[in-house]
């Protein structure tokens, strides 16, 4: 593990010891097909998202007020010009879709982060003080964690207003809890290893312990966790936009999409099934990621 | 055992105490409030507005409201319903069954189906079945729950003609509720067909509301059901020669349902008070819903006691889970 | 898949079997659960269908299919020559419904029509707040209690109501839900057993069909009342199922669950009539939906500047994309099937170029315009954020800066109607009666301005003309006065007018002789089934 003699630990070596840790996650973590193709998924859609702008047919705004609900061009009726039609305003879906996917994949990655890292700190805080600071976060954690998340988010937002950052944020709240619990409990299972104690005789100070010290060798579940959670939220943002809360318009976010097109269920059936199609690979593609970093992570699952 | 449980019984204590906080300022911070609501696009006199409010005794200082709310709810009033103007925990009583039988349903539904498969997965690791399996459930989990809903009232209801839109009961069948659960109160009734016609209204949104965690528990199963195949005394049963069935039913499967039975209670209560999305979809007359629009009329009463009726639930379920689990398991109780 | 259908055949063939072969049912897919069942508390539709149409009379109601005012337990009634006294001569021989509740022991007489308006009238009345928080708002919102200065009993069936001025715009409001009459008995035996809450849960009436039970959220029953003063209904019993998705509604009813459904999808209303058993019936609706910019605002306070944006708009596109081609353009802000639409109000012209020319000739450049889009759908528009995102289009496309802006309802309701709100908002309104002032004085006039009038706009040649209207008895006369007001109208363009939208209703073909209300009531008198 971390050179224990000397205060300031090498930097050479640790790094080459997490190259090699690397390389043997990468090892397993390729060894799953299910992973792979998640990961190639998932790399497709944030190229997509990436080169919308140059690669979308259309500008995802424009209306064609000649072309309202027109179908995929396969089916009867479809026009060449929208490969997977229009939605009720004449706005092509093929590229609502693809500037869409900057939406969600945003939504998950900002969720993930702000959730992770005060996740992170308050679990931190938590395990390493101990005392009445744990008590105290962990209780807050209680609170949030005694109301249905989808509820207590939904409640969030319309205190903060409507909207897309304010939809992630509240989002991120409700993820949160659960990063802080994982941190604590692996912080306190670490807290008494020896490699800590000695760091600690070595006159490492508190920050130094918990972040460089600890926090290094409690990832792995993290890492799982936030996988989950990048997934989990592109689904809450969707089930907000459902719920009328989410992305505002023009704005062409998934679930807004979906929510925006209910009412066309018996008569324009791509309008609410191509966007659901769209956050199911997503989600799906993110899920797979997330089990085959388990498994690699997992020493456990290696052995047997 | 009785010191774990006092104190795991106190730690509820703050925490309740932070739910009515939440509960009660929330609803407050929202801009408007119900007599505007009321009012609709007609609007409300000044004199009028201020009269009604005052009425409703939210013209007192805040912290006195939340002292007087904190005290109705040791008596045990909830308040009165402004938009129906009954007593909440009446409003509350008679949605409440619904959602329970509907998530009785669903976590029935997902753990007759869960542990199997979760159990045949493991036994055949890595063999086609498993993969098969095991890939439904990741797309099972992955699904957006209000999509999947719409789509299969599309074709179950829409083309097919199968199952009922929405609803819990044959219009036909008319019996006053005892229960409030719909398939207990058609069996008392004693009208012939009234049991069946329930359970097809529960079909669908029983298996919209199972999806997630019937993909969960098959998953959990699997897990464990490996971890605990590789432990040394199953591997000595096997050893002795014990055909392979018996292994799994007598050794392995006692041990390795304690984390799913965990798994099967957590999602008990995230069933009871999440079971929004489908409610929405399938316009079930459960509290998920009735909640969502009681926030949307600023119904102050409703939506703070029935944060905390619902939160109370989601504790409590996951206090009994974590007893269960420390009689299951001892070692839990000393950490 | 088998035992599903076993199910399914077995669900309906018991139903077939064991359902009531002799009692006629019909079931009407509400579209939502009724606030109360006391109408003089509420505003929805959906608790007036649920409690007045269906339970109560009133003294005089509208016509059954129409909006003219017809005799209902009071058979005539008289105006004083000033216009300050409506006598009513009421019906005798009416009988109180008897339910598990409430016995009667007389009958109808003027004794419940003194009750019910003093209920509402009086504030020392014990009903004044009978539950928490009750507020009779319609009797205050519709400018009734202003207006009203006494009711007495003349005898036991004659009553004579006296207002404090003389003003053609009150008699209308009899027939409207908040003046039904409940029963005086009934009422002081829920005061005397200190259980007076009971009257907006368990309502007694002498209305058509009588209230037997409430299932929260699910399903309302009633029968027909036996005594009814016109003879008892033809349907037996009659049953509210409520069903909030209008989707799973036209489900319902072409699997036969529902007999009628109120709000059919106006884009799927094609499809539906197609279907032989369905019937789908239209009227145009007593609504209308438009932008109301805020013309107190720079530079929204130049009449160029509005006229120039309402040019920029082709409304057809917006007819098409928000009301699915099921609404008609408005002329007016009033329905053009009022007497008081003025036939000579045009929808307007689009003109995108002439709109850019008229704002660079009023000197505006860089124009930006917030606008307010509803996040709910209501009757007269159906879906907010779909218009918001053409108008968007639209303005843009004449070099105006649209955003778009939305809040919680409640919120939007009362931001917008503040005097400094910034922004043009899109909203509407219903008609409460057939009366022209319901829309040209409360939506437009002075006295609106910070409440109903949500352009803010006081013009006061218009507020003239609206007063004098007012104070006028003769139709003709009034319908002059109110031409000339919406000749203003036009020409000050506080309103960016949209569209009256089509009120759709489909019922199943074994369902006779109902009528759609063109006010957006849903009534089952005189409604039959085929057996």
């Amino acid at each position: 593990m971390t050179d224990i003699t000397s205060p300031s630990p090498a930097p050479a070596p640790a790094a080459a010891h997490r190259l090699a840790g690397l390389r043997e996650v990468w090892f397993y973590f390729s060894h799953s097909r299910g992973a792979v193709v998640g990961l190639v998924v998932f790399v497709a859609l944030v190229l997509v998202a990436l080169l919308a702008p140059w690669i979308a047919p259309h500008d995802p705004v424009f209306q064609y007020r000649d072309a309202f609900l027109t179908p995929p061009v396969w089916q009867e009726g479809g026009d060449p010009r929208f490969l997977l039609g229009t939605d009720a305003i004449g706005r092509d879906i093929l590229s609502r879709l693809m500037h869409g996917a900057r939406y969600s994949l945003l939504i998950g990655a900002v969720v993930v982060s702000l959730s992770l890292v005060g996740g992170i700190i308050l679990g931190l805080l938590a395990g390493y003080f101990r005392g009445w600071v744990d008590a105290l976060i962990m209780r807050v954690m209680d609170i949030i964690l005694a109301f249905p998340s989808l509820l207590l988010a939904l409640v969030l937002v319309t205190v903060i207003g409507p909207g897309l950052f304010n939809a992630m944020l509240a989002i991120a709240l409700v993820l949160q809890p659960h990063f802080a619990r994982l941190t604590r409990a692996a912080v306190i299972s670490e807290t008494n290893r020896e490699y800590v104690t000695s760091a600690r005789l070595a006159g490492a100070g508190h920050v130094r312990l918990m972040f460089s010290t600890i926090l290094p060798n409690c990832l792995a579940p993290l890492i799982v966790q936030a996988t989950l959670s990048f997934s989990s939220a592109i689904l809450d943002a969707a089930a907000l936009g459902f719920l009328g809360l989410g992305a505002q318009p023009p704005i062409p976010e998934w679930g807004t999409m979906l929510a925006d097109s209910r009412e066309f269920i018996t008569r324009a059936w791509w309008v609410i099934t191509i966007p659901g199609i769209a956050i199911l690979v997503t989600v799906l593609a993110i899920n797979l990621i997330g089990d085959g970093l388990r498994d690699a992570l997992d020493p456990k699952l290696k052995r047997s | 055992m009785l010191r774990f449980l006092l104190k795991r019984l106190a730690l509820l204590i703050p925490t309740f105490i932070g739910v009515t906080i939440v509960a009660f300022f929330f609803i407050r911070i929202l801009p408007g409030d119900p007599v505007q609501v009321l009012a609709g696009e007609r609007g409300v006199s000044p004199e009028r507005h201020a009269e009604v409010l005052r009425q409703l005794g939210f013209d007192l200082p805040l912290w006195q409201q939340y002292f007087n709310y904190l005290g109705d709810i040791f008596r045990g009033d909830f308040g009165t319903s402004f938009a129906s103007k009954r007593p909440v925990i009446y409003e509350f009583f008679s949605r409440f069954p619904a959602t329970v039988e509907l998530s009785l349903c669903a976590i029935i539904l997902a753990t007759v189906l869960g542990v199997p498969a979760g159990i045949v997965a493991a036994v055949n690791r890595g063999k086609w079945i498993d993969q098969a399996t095991m890939g439904t459930a990741l797309v099972g989990y992955s699904m957006p729950i209000f999509w999947w809903g719409l789509l299969l009232i599309i074709f179950f209801s829409g083309y097919l003609h199968w199952t009922p839109v929405s609803g819990r009961i044959a219009l036909s069948y008319y019996f006053k509720p005892v229960t409030g659960f719909m398939l207990i109160d058609s069996l008392l009734s004693g009208q012939k067909g009234a049991f069946l016609s329930a359970l097809h209204y529960l079909i669908l949104p029983t298996v919209v509301l199972a999806t997630i965690p019937l993909a969960v528990i098959a998953r959990q199963t699997r897990s464990a059901m490996l971890e605990v195949l590789g432990e040394d005394y199953v591997r000595t049963a096997r050893a002795k020669g014990l055909p392979p069935r018996r292994v799994v039913a007598l050794h392995a499967l006692r041990n390795a349902l304690i984390p799913v039975v965990t798994t099967i209670g957590l999602q008990v209560g995230v069933l009871m008070a999440g079971a929004i999305l489908t409610e929405t979809v399938f316009s079930w007359p459960g509290i998920g819903k009735w909640m969502i629009e009681s926030v949307n009329k600023r119904d102050y009463f409703v939506v703070q006691s029935g944060l905390l009726l619902i939160a109370l639930i989601i504790m409590t379920v996951n206090l009994i889970v974590d007893v269960l689990y420390a009689v299951i398991n001892p070692r839990i109780r000393h950490q | 898949m088998k035992l599903m259908k076993t199910l399914m055949t077995a669900a309906t063939l018991v139903a077939l079997l064991g359902g009531s072969a002799y009692a006629k049912q019909l079931v009407y897919c509400s579209e939502g659960s009724p606030e109360g069942f006391d109408p003089a508390l509420w505003s929805a539709g959906t608790t007036f269908d649920a409690s007045s149409r269906a339970v109560y009379d009133r003294l005089v109601d509208f016509e059954l299919g129409g909006s003219a005012i017809v005799p209902s337990l009071a058979e005539s009634w008289d105006i004083s020559e000033d216009g300050t006294q409506i006598t009513f001569h009421l019906r005798k021989g009416v009988k109180w419904q008897t339910t598990d509740y409430f016995t009667p022991t007389r009958e109808f007489n003027a004794d419940d029509v003194v009750w019910s308006f003093q209920r509402q009238a009086d504030p020392a009345s014990p009903w004044a707040t009978y539950v928490d928080g009750a507020s009779y708002q319609y009797f205050d919102s519709t400018g009734f209690k202003a207006a009203f200065k006494s009711v007495e009993k003349v005898d036991d069936y004659t009553v004579k109501f006296t207002f404090n001025s003389a003003d053609s715009t009150v008699f209308v409001n009899f027939p409207m839900d908040f003046l039904s009459i409940g029963s005086a008995e009934y009422a002081a035996q829920l005061e005397a057993a200190g259980n007076m809450g009971q009257f907006n849960t368990l309502p007694v009436g002498t209305g058509g069909f009588q209230y037997v039970d409430y299932q929260t959220d699910t399903v309302i029953r009633y029968k027909a009342h036996p005594d009814h003063w016109s003879g008892k209904e033809k349907i037996d019993d009659l049953i509210f199922a409520i069903t909030k998705e209008p989707a799973a509604a036209q489900e319902a009813l072409k699997a036969g669950q529902c007999d009628v459904i109120p709000y059919p999808i106006p884009g799927d209303v094609d499809a539906l009539s197609q279907d032989p058993n369905i019937v789908v019936s239209q009227t145009p609706g007593e609504n209308v939906g438009f932008i109301a910019y805020n013309t107190q605002q720079a530079p929204f306070d130049k009449k160029e500047v509005r006229q120039a944006l309402n040019m920029a708009v082709n409304k057809e596109a917006i007819l098409e994309g928000v009301y699915a081609g099921k609404a008609q353009l408005a002329i007016n802000p009033l329905p053009a099937s009022s007497w008081a639409s003025d036939p000579a109000g045009t929808i307007g012209t689009y003109d995108p170029e002439a709109a850019k020319k008229m704002l660079a000739d009023a000197g505006v450049e860089n124009l930006s315009l917030k606008l307010w889009w509803m996040p709910v759908a209501r009757p007269y528009n159906p879906n907010g954020k779909r218009m918001g995102e053409l108008l968007q289009a639209d303005w843009s496309a004449i070099g105006v800066n649209v955003e778009l802006v939305s809040m919680d309802w409640p919120v939007y309701l009362e931001e917008s109607s503040k005097v400094d709100r910034d922004g043009a908002v899109m909203i509407g309104w219903g008609a409460d009666n057939a009366d022209p002032d319901n829309f040209l004085g409360v939506l437009l006039s002075c006295a609106a301005v910070g409440s109903n009038n949500r352009a803010q706009w006081c013009n006061e040649d218009y507020d003239a003309l609206i007063q004098k209207a007012k104070g006028t008895f003769d139709q003709a006369e009034r319908a002059a006065i109110y031409f000339e007001a919406e000749k203003i109208f036009h020409e000050e363009a506080p309103w960016l007018l949209l569209a009256h939208s089509n009120q759709y209703l489909a019922h199943s073909k074994r369902v006779l002789n109902f009528k759609q209300d063109p006010l957006g009531f849903h009534r089952f008198d005189g409604v039959d089934v085929a057996e």
